[in-house]
């Protein structure tokens, strides 16, 4: 039998407020354990929350970024349910009046564009950490994070394959970063992703039962979970079994997904509206507010590079991921004098492998925009090669100094003066006659030879162009 | 809609009540009573009237983004019965 996979996601996206959702705690990830925890983020009988205006804000941009419609009146409500990092007994959620109603978000994956469902994003707050390391039979509480703001985004079932949902992650990652709304840091958590994955029988118009999968925090455990949770179900209904709903958690480990063991009555989270907080109100000025402010888009991004800059449709997808980097190239470029192909190629190639390298996000990049473009200036217009453009780009990376700082300091700018490469040439050809022998004789690739040791003597600075123009008539005179 | 012992017993554990025994056959009476009365109410006929998400007829005021909170811990964890390393201590807990 052929089978179809059906997947949907939601993501909690952790919105980068400076205080909490309900409090004036502080949001700042790292600090001592309970020392960002208020008496409101406690549960403390007696307090009241108040609603952050930033949080309201911020949800409402998303929403006008994916061309979602903007609820003017959105409710919380109480999800309850026990559990000791939730100290109030219930999350501060939304449930049927979610301030993001229904919008969409375009990816690519093999080169065709498809529309991806969004159905949903509510405002909610985030529970604590448990630790569960030992402590003496116990486990530790740290509520820190508790109530810090998120927005849970909820995508319809319209993904077929580990690809998209890929593609959408990352779609989503790309555009709460660039509207400045998340960090977007999968490794401290304020990006989190849970898959519902199901198959069915390719033609069959009912989904099949799904599974949740949770505990997803890089794109490629993403992809290896649904991978290996496909498997898993198709193995189970090919076995005469039923896929059974449930919640997985995903090991990075084992590569494998494994049932937590669902607790009776789980889901029975007896929703009602949180009678601590009025209505949400969003106003028609805030909405023109909003839409003024959002930035230029990923995917507009992308178009305009292509056209303003020619870059190939791949280039441009890689440059406006990050919008750092999109920024940091446009500065390049300007600095460059509009060499914008060979930015490209130097932003992508050299600088991206060094920030790898040194695990440095470009943001932080030792070498400025405006230096690396000064660097290009000069491969451009043959000061330097590109090869000592390399070793420029090293230099700049542990000093302050610009390209042309360097190049004049370390005497790197290339030999182009055609007399001096002359007189060299001359002088390697007499103290090298059998080799130019050969050459005659028809050996060509003898030329190596030449080309090889004239660089070994300007310490790489010859201009090769220039360099194999005056070989070739020499040695064939 | 009468409510059933096994409902007593569901929604008490649901809310981590503590129930007699002796109780529940009461408290089955009780909710049975209120439902009653939900019931009344759901005759009258609300079909063109909007529903209220909260009984005052406001919006809710917003916050503006600033932290306002220090750190209180010590004072915060003076009622906790276990504390360790800054961490409230609660029965082990797995998921």
């Amino acid at each position: 039998m052929k089978w179809e996979t059906v997947i949907g996601l939601e993501i909690h996206a952790q919105l980068a407020t400076k205080s909490k959702i309900f409090s004036g705690a502080s949001t700042a990830y790292g600090a001592e354990p309970n020392t960002q925890a208020c008496a409101i983020d406690l549960g403390m009988p007696g307090t009241l929350p108040v609603l952050n205006e930033q949080a309201v804000r911020f949800a409402v941009k998303f929403g006008l970024a994916i061309g979602a419609h903007i609820a003017p009146y959105s409710v919380f409500a109480r999800k309850n349910y026990f559990y000791p990092d939730l100290p109030k007994g219930y999350q501060t959620s939304q449930f049927d009046k979610p301030i993001v109603g229904l919008g969409q978000l375009d990816i690519e994956v093999g080169g065709e564009t498809k529309t991806i469902g969004v159905t949903r994003a509510h405002l909610e707050e985030d529970a604590g950490k448990s630790l569960h390391e030992d402590y003496h039979g116990m486990t530790g509480i740290d509520l820190n994070r508790a109530g810090t703001p998120l927005l849970e985004i909820v995508s319809e079932p319209d993904m077929r394959s580990a690809a998209e949902a890929v593609a959408y992650v990352k779609k989503l990652h790309t555009l709460v970063q660039y509207l400045g709304i998340c960090d977007g840091s999968m490794q401290e958590g304020s990006f989190r992703c849970d898959v519902n994955v199901s198959v069915r029988p390719v033609g069959q118009e009912e989904f099949g039962t799904r599974a949740e999968i949770k505990n997803l925090n890089s794109f490629r455990f993403i992809e290896k979970a649904i991978a290996h949770e496909v498997e898993r179900q198709i193995d189970v209904i090919d076995s005469g079994g039923k896929v059974v709903q449930e919640t997985r958690l995903y090991d990075a480990n084992k590569d494998e997904t494994r049932s937590m063991r669902s607790k009776e009555e789980a889901n029975d989270y007896r929703y009602f509206p949180c009678p601590d907080l009025l209505p949400v109100e969003i106003t028609s000025s805030l909405l023109d507010e909003m839409r003024d402010s959002l930035p230029e888009l990923p995917a507009a991004k992308k178009q305009r590079f292509q056209q303003q800059y020619g870059l190939s449709a791949y280039d441009s997808e890689v440059l406006t991921t990050q919008r750092a980097m999109a920024d940091y190239y446009e500065d390049a470029v300007n600095f460059s004098d509009g060499e914008a192909k060979l930015v490209a190629n130097w932003v992508m190639g050299e600088l991206s492998a060094a920030l790898n390298q040194h695990n440095v996000d470009i943001v932080n990049s030792p070498v400025s925009a405006e230096r690396l473009g000064g660097l290009v200036k000069r491969i451009a217009d043959q000061t330097i090669s590109g090869k000592i453009a390399k070793q420029v780009l090293e230099l700049m990376w542990s000093s302050e100094h610009s390209a042309d700082e360097l190049i004049e300091r370390e005497g790197l700018k290339q030999i182009s003066d055609t007399g001096a490469l002359e007189k060299m040439i001359d002088q390697l050809m007499a103290d090298n006659m059998d080799q130019v022998e050969q050459f005659r004789a028809g050996k060509t690739k003898m030329i190596g030879f030449f080309v090889g040791q004239l660089m070994k003597q300007t310490q790489g600075k010859a201009n090769p162009q220039e360099l194999n123009k005056l070989l070739q008539s020499k040695l064939k005179e | 809609m009468s409510i059933q012992s096994e409902d007593v017993l569901k929604i008490a554990h649901l809310a981590r009540l503590g129930i007699e025994p002796e109780q529940v056959e009461s408290y089955a009476s009780d909710l049975s009573n209120i439902m009653v009365l939900v019931e009344q109410m759901s005759q009258v006929d609300t079909s063109d009237i909007e529903p209220m998400a909260h009984p005052l007829d406001q919006s809710q005021r917003l916050r503006t983004d600033v932290v306002l909170e220090s750190n209180q811990r010590d004072a915060l964890q003076k009622n906790a019965p276990a504390i360790e390393d800054g961490l409230f201590l609660v029965p082990r807990v797995i998921d």
